[in-house]
């Protein structure tokens, strides 16, 4: 029985919000939205007190907190929360977006803002928890939990479709996790517990059912990912989705999927992960390639922002399953990257939207003139999506493609070059979308949007200061990111490193047994 | 301690930071406080930034002199460790980074004074006064990407500055982003700058490719570290590497087959042309493939590929060259071609004499460039002065056609242009006679492990001669074309004084490297870095035969362009005895259009059908709807009603009801469709859950 506050503090901070926003007079929208940012606020300083407790050069999983919970029969499910370099950087990741979602919903958010704010927190909560669990069920649990609220954010904030894609994003994520659920039934049924590090270390299952243990892990989270072809229910969900919705949808949703693979299916089922990282590094180098191609022909941003996902996200899975330190280190550093620099464009679209009404490329054009700091930032951000050195997204990319590159030499994982050479080639494909997106907002002559907005009555203004509040603390993460990385790895090292020994070892004992 | 104890200690090694430094705090001065400062005060920030980079290039150079060019290595900051991984900003002064740092800063520095007289009449002829600033912001970190570029001591920190200038470049070139080379509105120059980044990414793919082959197998990125093991490693490995990064100096270097970027890449201001895509950026391929000599050196199949990409290019650029009109593009032509003779000049191992001619081109071409900028700001001033308080029609000011006569009224602008064109076209004593001179002898000597390079680099210097001629006699000949030419002005000092530096440059250029004994100075300087190489003495048969061919190549330019001066809308005379092989080199044997045919058309298709019928009409729509969708209705009806027992249907119903409750306020928005649905999904979970439990 070990119990240590801190991570329980930062995964249930938020619901001490909600508490209070549950007394408070729906009118008083201001107050409201206070309420919930100086929450979110608390909830990230908790995090960064957890992050100054966090011993960066212990492997293991730290401030543990393991108390049974249910026993039924054999069954043994435990609350077990805590936290190690796997999860560190997505757990700060989440606390930090939170709050930025937040503000940028300020103006853009006037309906029923008291339930907006409720379900976001409410959100928080469930990602801290799915983070920060330990124990498989309890995993489940928190996993599940993120779909209702996200589920309402998009069905009632959302864009004109939204019934359609909120029913869409929970029914997929829904379906794919049911298999999860049976997978999770058998391990802590055959295996005698739920927790993970304990199953870790009991290893010992047959390669035949690892194999299908792992599929049906694989399948939850290759929905969440998304990995293609299960990709399509994100367009959708994106493009309905209120801003601060799409932030934390590309911000941290999507990479539950990425750190499910990398907390579960790498150490519970390596011998299959060994056996299968072919397999997902195709499907991530088609994602690449594909998302990048779909991406270029949109003509709606946030759509085209979307399919980037694809792309970038399938640059992540080639990382975990290259299985070597530089792969997994640059994968894991690129979810935060993801996270950062695609929240940015997120906000950066939902901010020109709050006022134009319209994300149809064809209306913009020559904005930077007009617009000189929404312009140069949106070109940072875009230069980080793209991956140029000195900015982050260059770093996660790089050592993605390199450790990729490594795990395809001749008697490697992945036994090719093929994967990292055509996944380079996405690097390419990214310059020609991302600099088609800019072009057409902010090169060129002025669109056609600049008349509209004037015979609406007001021009277009250049950020304010609370939109530049809201996104400069992105932008220092993408510059601190890229230019010096070291702490950044330096929290993820020693996990990693651990994960990495166990597939070796697990790469040994298939040599053995072949 | 004096001065020159101190340069002996190696003590000034340790500035090397600031070159990339000083040019980042004058971009940041500029930016900061720009907002306030008159345009001469950023123009001299931003000078001064660049200028005191070159004070800082001379002083290591000084003391790489003191120390015998010994290399020195100052480590500057960790950047990326993972395990085997080791990565760090280390700066390297050898005496091959010295001169290009040299070149970059001392012709940059130039290039920066002129701008701040071009700038000023360009953003009023563009009617945007808050660009000049913006300029100069782009034009000091392109210097400091540059200065990143040349002082890494590692692939790594190489590649970084060769993405940054790349951004550089793009932001330069879409410079005037809602206008089109003819000052109309139109996304041309945006497309142009896109261009150019794309084809250069193409480039750096490769790049890439060639460090992740370093790095697994040298274990290194480290120059040193990786050269050290060049004799240890099979040739596959290091013929890969030396390939993969060609792929990449072909985009760099615009040389077949990614050139297609450069002649696009003139939308950019003439300083922009100047700096970046002719003395400086545009190098940074030959400067990889002489820094990574000693892999090149132990593969010659891979080298004699170099060599003739780059003999290829030479030639084909230059039979594009004669058939422009546009002043800029002739010379965009031009400077492929010459890059072309450096390529070829490396691959074949000559690395001193390509070095040799990056630098006299640098001095030369800046300056051809930089004139030309003189010439089309001085039309433009014609055509405002003519069309004052008329409606302003589209005229090109860089149209060749359209000029004429000019050295009456730009006489300063005239004699500079005289000289680069003298050193371009090969004519001694000019440098550009020794440098080419060089390249041609090497190519000579080695024919037999490079056949078919000399043949076609002479024929490109013929050509290049021929096709100068050209140019000057219809640019600064013959009768005025148009109104404009005749009211064209010659430019302010601040313009023309950096071009007479350049000027003197471009005719003394060629004392670098003499080819007579003891003046090797070029060539003994690199040695401390690439090995002591023989200097060539002058062969007279070479030299010769060069000379011969530039002044026919020049006389029968006379013969067509200026016995008989082109008349006002007369088409190109070369056009009908050369027929459709004009036409060729006019339309740049259509390889746009090529291009457009083969791969950009295509891809394009290919975007549509992968995103509007495979992944939304089929597999978004139809395979939603028809497959998953129904498929999991009729699992969900499956599952629901045979474990559709007491215990369960009671649960569900409390459950269904508790959703019914918390989505009340859905209820507007919401029909049966949503709750069937998350009522199957419930059901499903329960059914599942309660057969486990109770099994």
């Amino acid at each position: 029985m070990d119990f240590e506050l801190l991570p329980n503090l930062v995964t249930f901070s938020p619901l001490g919000g909600v508490l209070f926003l549950l007394f408070l007079n729906s009118e008083k929208k201001n107050l409201i939205r206070w309420v919930a940012l100086a929450t979110s606020l608390i909830t990230f300083g908790i995090s960064i007190w957890m992050l100054m407790q966090f011993d960066a050069n212990n492997p293991a999983l730290q401030m543990v907190t393991n108390l049974s919970w249910i026993r039924i029969a054999d069954w043994n499910i435990s609350y077990y929360m805590g936290v190690d370099g796997l999860s560190i950087l997505l757990i700060l990741l989440t606390t930090f977006l939170t709050p930025i979602s937040i503000l940028s919903t300020w103006t853009a958010v006037e309906d029923r803002v008291k339930d907006f704010m409720i379900f976001f927190l409410m959100l928080e909560v469930g990602m801290l928890g799915v983070f920060m669990a330990q124990d498989l069920f309890l995993f489940y649990v928190f996993w599940e939990f993120t779909l209702v609220p996200m589920y309402f954010l998009i069905g009632i904030w959302g864009g004109p479709q939204r019934i359609y894609a909120a029913i869409k994003f929970f029914l997929y994520t829904m379906a794919g996790s049911l298999l999860m659920l049976l997978a999770i039934l058998w391990l802590g049924i055959n295996q005698g517990s739920f927790a993970v590090p304990t199953l870790i270390e009991l290893g010992n299952i047959p390669l035949g059912i690892q194999t299908w243990l792992f599929l049906a892990f694989a399948i939850a989270f290759a929905i969440k990912v998304p990995m293609w072809p299960l990709h399509s229910w994100l367009p959708d969900a994106h493009v309905q989705a209120p801003t601060a919705g799409s932030v934390i949808l590309a911000g941290v949703l999507l990479k539950m999927g990425t750190y499910g693979f990398l907390r579960f299916n790498l150490p519970l089922f390596p011998e299959a992960s060994i056996k299968f990282a072919p397999m997902m590094a195709g499907l991530a180098v088609v994602g690449i390639i594909y998302g990048a191609i779909v991406s270029y022909y949109q003509q709606d941003i946030k759509k085209l922002v979307a399919y980037s996902s694809v792309s970038h996200l399938g640059f992540v899975m080639l990382g975990l399953f290259a299985l070597n330190s530089q792969g997994i280190q640059g994968g894991i550093l690129q979810m935060i990257n993801h996270g950062l620099s695609t929240g940015a464009l997120f906000l950066l679209v939902g901010m020109i939207y709050e006022q134009t009404h319209t994300r149809v490329f064809d209306v913009y054009g020559g904005l930077w003139k007009l617009m000189p700091v929404y312009g140069t930032v949106m070109l940072i951000v875009t230069l980080s999506s793209m991956g140029l050195p000195g900015l982050n997204g260059f770093v996660g990319e790089f050592t993605i493609l390199l450790g990729a590159w490594g795990a395809g030499m001749p008697g490697e994982v992945l036994g090719s070059y093929w994967y990292a050479g055509l996944s380079a080639i996405g690097v390419i494909l990214a310059a020609i979308y991302m600099l088609y997106m800019f072009q057409k907002i902010f090169l060129g002559p002025e669109g056609s949007i600049v008349e509209t907005v004037k015979d609406a009555g007001h021009a277009l203004r250049d950020l304010n200061a609370r939109e530049i509040i809201t996104i400069a603390p992105l932008l220092v993460f993408i510059f601190w990111i890229g230019l010096y990385p070291k702490p950044f790895f330096a929290l993820i090292a020693p996990a990693v490193n651990n994960l990495v020994e166990i597939l070796q070892a697990a790469a040994m004992h298939l040599k053995y047994s072949l | 301690m004096n001065f020159s104890e101190v340069a002996n200690t190696g003590l000034f090694f340790n500035l090397a930071p600031l070159l990339v430094f000083l040019p980042l705090i004058g971009m940041l001065i500029n930016m900061i406080f720009g907002g306030k400062m008159s345009e001469k005060a950023i123009g001299t920030v931003a000078s001064l930034a660049s200028g005191s980079a070159f004070v800082v290039a001379l002083l290591l150079a000084y003391s790489l002199s003191a120390v015998h060019g010994q290399a020195y290595t100052v480590p500057f900051a960790e950047w990326i460790h993972i395990g085997e991984l080791q990565l760090d900003w280390t700066f390297r002064v050898d005496t091959l980074s010295a001169v290009m740092m040299l070149v970059v800063s001392g012709v940059g520095t130039l290039i920066h004074i002129y701008a701040i007289g071009y700038m000023h009449e360009d953003v009023r002829f563009k009617d945007d006064l808050r660009r000049f600033r913006r300029f100069f912001v782009f034009l000091n970190l392109f210097i400091a990407m540059m200065m990143i570029l040349v002082s890494g001591d590692s692939y790594l920190m190489l590649f970084v500055g060769w993405e940054g200038v790349g951004l550089c470049s793009f932001l330069l070139i879409g410079f005037w982003y809602d206008f089109d080379t003819l000052g109309q509105k139109s996304t041309a120059n945006a497309e142009a700058g896109k261009k150019a980044f794309i084809a250069n990414r193409i480039g750096d793919f490769g790049f890439l490719l060639a460090i992740f082959t370093t790095f697994w197998h040298f274990g290194s990125l480290q120059f040193d570290e990786v050269f050290a093991q060049a004799g240890h490693q099979p040739a596959t490995v290091i013929t890969a590497i030396t390939l993969f990064m060609l792929i990449g100096v072909t985009g760099k270097s615009a040389q077949v087959p990614l050139y297609v970027w450069l002649p696009d890449a003139m939308a950019g201001p003439t300083p922009v042309s100047a700096l970046i895509h002719a003395a400086t950026m545009v190098t940074a391929g030959v400067y990889l493939v002489v820094r990574s000599a000693p892999l090149y050196s132990a593969v010659p199949g891979a080298q004699y590929i170099v060599a003739m990409i780059g003999a290829v290019t030479a030639l084909f650029a230059a039979t594009i060259a004669v058939g422009q009109y546009d002043i800029k593009k002739v010379l965009a032509y031009s400077t492929i071609s010459q890059l072309g003779f450096m390529v070829a000049a490396v691959g074949m191992g000559a690395y001193v004499a390509g070095i040799f001619h990056l630098a006299t081109h640098a001095f030369f071409k800046a300056l051809l460039f930089l004139s030309a900028g003189s010439i089309i700001l001085g039309m433009e001033r014609g055509h405002h002065h003519l069309a004052h308080g008329h409606d302003e029609e589209v005229f090109d000011p860089g149209d060749m056609r359209n000029m004429g006569n000019l050295r009456k009224q730009m006489p300063v602008t005239f004699w500079l242009y005289m000289a680069g064109t003298l050193a371009l076209a090969g004519i001694f004593p000019f440098a550009g006679f020794w440098s080419k001179d060089e390249i041609l002898l090497d190519a000579k000597l080695h024919a037999e492990h490079f056949p078919g390079v000399y043949a076609l680099l002479s024929i490109a210097a013929f050509l290049t001669a021929f096709y100068m001629g050209r140019q000057i006699w219809m640019v600064f000949f013959g009768k005025e074309r148009t109104d404009v030419a005749k009211h064209a002005k010659e430019s302010p000092p601040v313009m023309t004084v950096p071009l007479m530096v350049l000027a003197a440059l471009a005719v003394l250029g060629g004392a670098l490297n003499l080819p007579f004994e003891g003046f090797h100075n070029l060539g003994h300087w690199l040695g401390y870095t690439l090995g002591e190489v023989e200097g060539l003495a002058l062969d007279l048969g070479v030299a010769g035969i060069s000379t011969i061919l530039a002044l026919v190549a020049i006389g029968i330019s006379w013969l067509i362009y200026g016995r008989n001066p082109l008349k006002e809308g007369q088409p190109d005379p070369l056009k009908k005895p050369l027929g459709f092989l004009f036409t060729g080199m006019e339309n740049k044997w259509f390889v746009d259009e090529g291009y457009k045919a083969v791969i950009i058309t295509p891809f394009e298709k290919l975007a549509k059908f992968l995103s509007i019928t495979l992944d939304w009409n089929f597999w978004h729509d139809w395979f939603h709807n028809s497959v998953i969708f129904a498929g999991f209705q009729s699992f969900a009806r499956f599952l629901s009603d045979p474990v559709d027992m007491g215990i369960i249907n009671a649960i569900a119903d409390g459950l269904a009801s508790l959703t019914q409750r918390s989505s009340e306020g859905l209820r507007r928005i919401q029909n049966g469709f949503v709750r069937s649905y998350a009522l199957s999904v419930l059901l499903g979970v329960v059914a599942i859950l309660g057969y486990l439990l109770f099994k």
